[in-house]
């Protein structure tokens, strides 16, 4: 074998269980049936065993059908009933059925978050579907399932720049959002009840500069399968409370991005907490603080 | 095999259902479809095999492949989307002379410009590259592996992927007898590793995919790079270049205009988008490309590279 040529035989094996792993030629005319082999095949059991799900619109899973890019592909869970303390979703589960790690993470929320709502970007291996299962505080189910065909169907290719992300590994961005009337109008509709204008929730936004990898990838100078390094938990919380907390895969694009929301009732501070696999943590706080009826957050 | 009979049935009927894909789609333009006819010189001893606008992956001969002739020997830049379009360049390369192949320039790593080095892989060929192409090469060659094979009849497997014997950090000159090329390495742009290569006796710049033309640009690197490498570029002086895709050659800078502008206006509307608190799905929903009418498979790549800008972007203080 030239010596340019890549692939020794020693991976061969290794890259063979891996192309079966993701192997994902166009299936188009998947009836459900089978799109959720999957899930009715052990992973339902494996999390959820013989517990109820309710397959109703608790929670609303938003992703696109078709994604241009494997490697970010959008998602959200809307929840449609506000956090309050007598009823609140307490986690909610996030799957890609055919990912090589199905589950992408566990979400959880507190009365504090205002709304169960959350958004992130993920990677996607296969066509497949991509589901979110809600678990209230009285303990019950609630699912909402989405297909994605991630564009090519197979891979979520690595890293375009992995070196823009490794020279500012762990720097993170607490953001807060004034919504655009479309979502704010909604969430009114939603959550009138419950919410006055001053006390509505905020829409925050943490970001983490992180590679986020795999270790599906091959590192080329030693031919091994570079270790998987990934952000593994996440915490956020105010003034001491926790208002976000997350425990998640490689299934998580890199530079993981969480929207999420938050009921600050006060000026005051947020800590956002990170562990990844290597052990490393990353810890910022930021003041939040009402400024004219809105919210700013600053470090 | 821990499978069971389930996940075998869905196995078998993926295998049954890429070997439909693949006796279905051939690849036009494949082996055989190239001769001498099919290059065309644009200067003194410059020959461009110009690609035709399509999908990767739907087609091999997507890129534009140019190789450039000196007295002792003939470099080759870029090498075509599979084996059979590098044989074909090569075949037409030997009907114009019998001077060996001496180095082969990838200028950067996609499989539609790398993906027929395999054709060259022999000895005396110096296959050269930018320094991050091995890591590019090794860590996304994979999944290209998988998506070609996909569409081709014939298995494509890792001896495609030639890794560059000699890499460039800032600046080469590669001597290929009374002729110079001057090979450059660029900042991330297109891809983090994007090579120039500048025939100095003609004064043709190949630019790889720093510059489309008629094909929609195609974002994988970083979109404030991109614009800044081409900002200088098109400070200096060029005869022509021969751009990644489009027409064969085009007039310098006008060449590099719609990839700016179109850059340009995407970067604007995405950091407006960010700005607004605005999620990066509803921006892939709603930025628009500008004008684009001038431009081919904007249905294909514009929602990518509204992405991969977003991503880049909103790092930005």
């Amino acid at each position: 074998m030239n010596r340019r040529t890549r692939w020794a035989g020693e991976v061969e094996s290794l890259r063979m269980a891996l192309t079966a792993l993701v192997l994902c030629a166009g299936v188009t005319q998947a009836t459900t049936v089978e799109e959720d082999m999957v899930w009715t095949g052990g992973l339902r059991s494996a999390y959820f065993q013989d517990r109820e799900i309710h397959s109703d619109d608790l929670i609303t899973l938003e992703a696109p059908q078709r994604a241009e890019n494997a490697a970010i592909v959008p998602v959200s869970i809307k929840a449609n009933v506000p956090q309050t303390e007598e009823r609140y979703i307490r986690t909610v589960w996030l799957f890609v059925d055919k990912n090589p790690g199905p589950l992408v993470g566990k979400f959880h929320f507190t009365p504090a978050s205002g709304r169960a709502d959350l958004g992130l970007r993920l990677r996607v291996d296969a066509y497949s579907p991509v589901r979110a299962v809600a678990e209230t505080n009285d303990g019950e189910l609630h699912m909402s399932r989405r297909f994605v065909k991630a564009s090519g169907g197979c891979s979520a290719p690595a890293s375009s720049d992995p070196d823009a992300a490794r020279q500012q590994l762990g720097k993170m961005k607490f953001l807060v959002h004034q919504e655009d009337g479309e979502e704010q109008a909604s969430a009114v509709e939603r959550h009138s009840p419950t919410h006055s204008p001053s006390h509505r929730p905020t829409l925050a936004q943490l970001m983490i500069r992180h590679p986020n990898s795999s270790g599906l990838q091959m590192d080329q100078v030693t031919r091994l399968y570079a270790p998987p390094e990934f952000v593994e938990q996440v915490k956020v919380s105010f003034e001491g409370e926790e208002i976000f907390r997350a425990e998640t895969s490689f299934a998580v694009s890199e530079n993981p991005s969480f929207r999420f929301y938050f009921a600050p009732q006060r000026e005051g501070e947020v800590t956002a907490e990170v562990i990844d696999t290597e052990g490393r943590q990353f810890r910022e706080t930021y003041r939040v603080s009402p400024v004219s009826g809105e919210i700013a957050a600053r470090p | 095999m821990t499978a069971d009979n389930a996940d075998n049935r869905w196995l078998l009927s993926l295998f049954i259902h890429a070997a439909m894909i693949s006796s279905a789609t051939m690849w036009p333009g494949g082996a055989g479809a190239a001769a001498a006819s099919t290059v065309q010189e644009i200067a003194e001893g410059v020959f461009v095999r110009q690609g035709r606008t399509a999908v990767l992956f739907e087609a091999d001969n997507v890129a534009n492949l140019a190789f450039v002739i000196g007295s002792r020997c003939v470099a080759v830049i870029d090498t075509g989307g599979s084996f059979a379009e590098g044989r074909a360049l090569d075949r037409a390369i030997g009907e114009l002379t019998d001077l060996p192949v001496c180095f082969v320039i990838n200028t950067h790593v996609h499989p539609d410009h790398t993906f027929g080095n395999k054709a060259f892989d022999r000895e005396n060929v110096q296959f050269t590259g930018h320094e991050k192409l091995p890591r590019a090469m090794a860590l996304r060659g994979d999944t290209w592996l998988q998506r070609a094979t996909e569409y081709s009849e014939a298995p494509v497997d890792g001896s495609h992927i030639v890794l560059p014997e000699r890499t460039v950090d800032s600046e080469v000159q590669l001597d290929l007898g009374h002729r110079m090329l001057i090979v450059k390495a660029h900042a991330t742009a297109h891809t983090d590793n994007d090579l120039s290569v500048l025939d100095v006796r003609t004064g043709t710049l190949f630019p790889g995919d720093l510059v489309f033309l008629e094909h929609l640009p195609v974002l994988d690197g970083s979109i404030n790079g991109w614009l800044d490498e081409l900002q200088q570029l098109m400070r200096e002086k060029y005869e022509r270049v021969v751009p990644g895709h489009g027409p064969a050659h085009a007039a310098w800078p006008a060449a590099a205009r719609p990839t700016v502008d179109y850059l340009h206006d995407l970067r604007e509307k995405t950091r407006a988008w960010i700005a607004r608190g605005g999620e990066l799905g509803k921006a892939q929903e709603a930025i628009e490309a500008a004008r684009p009418e001038q431009w081919r498979l904007v249905e294909q790549y514009h929602q990518r590279n509204v992405g991969a800008a977003f991503a880049e972007l909103e790092w930005e203080d």
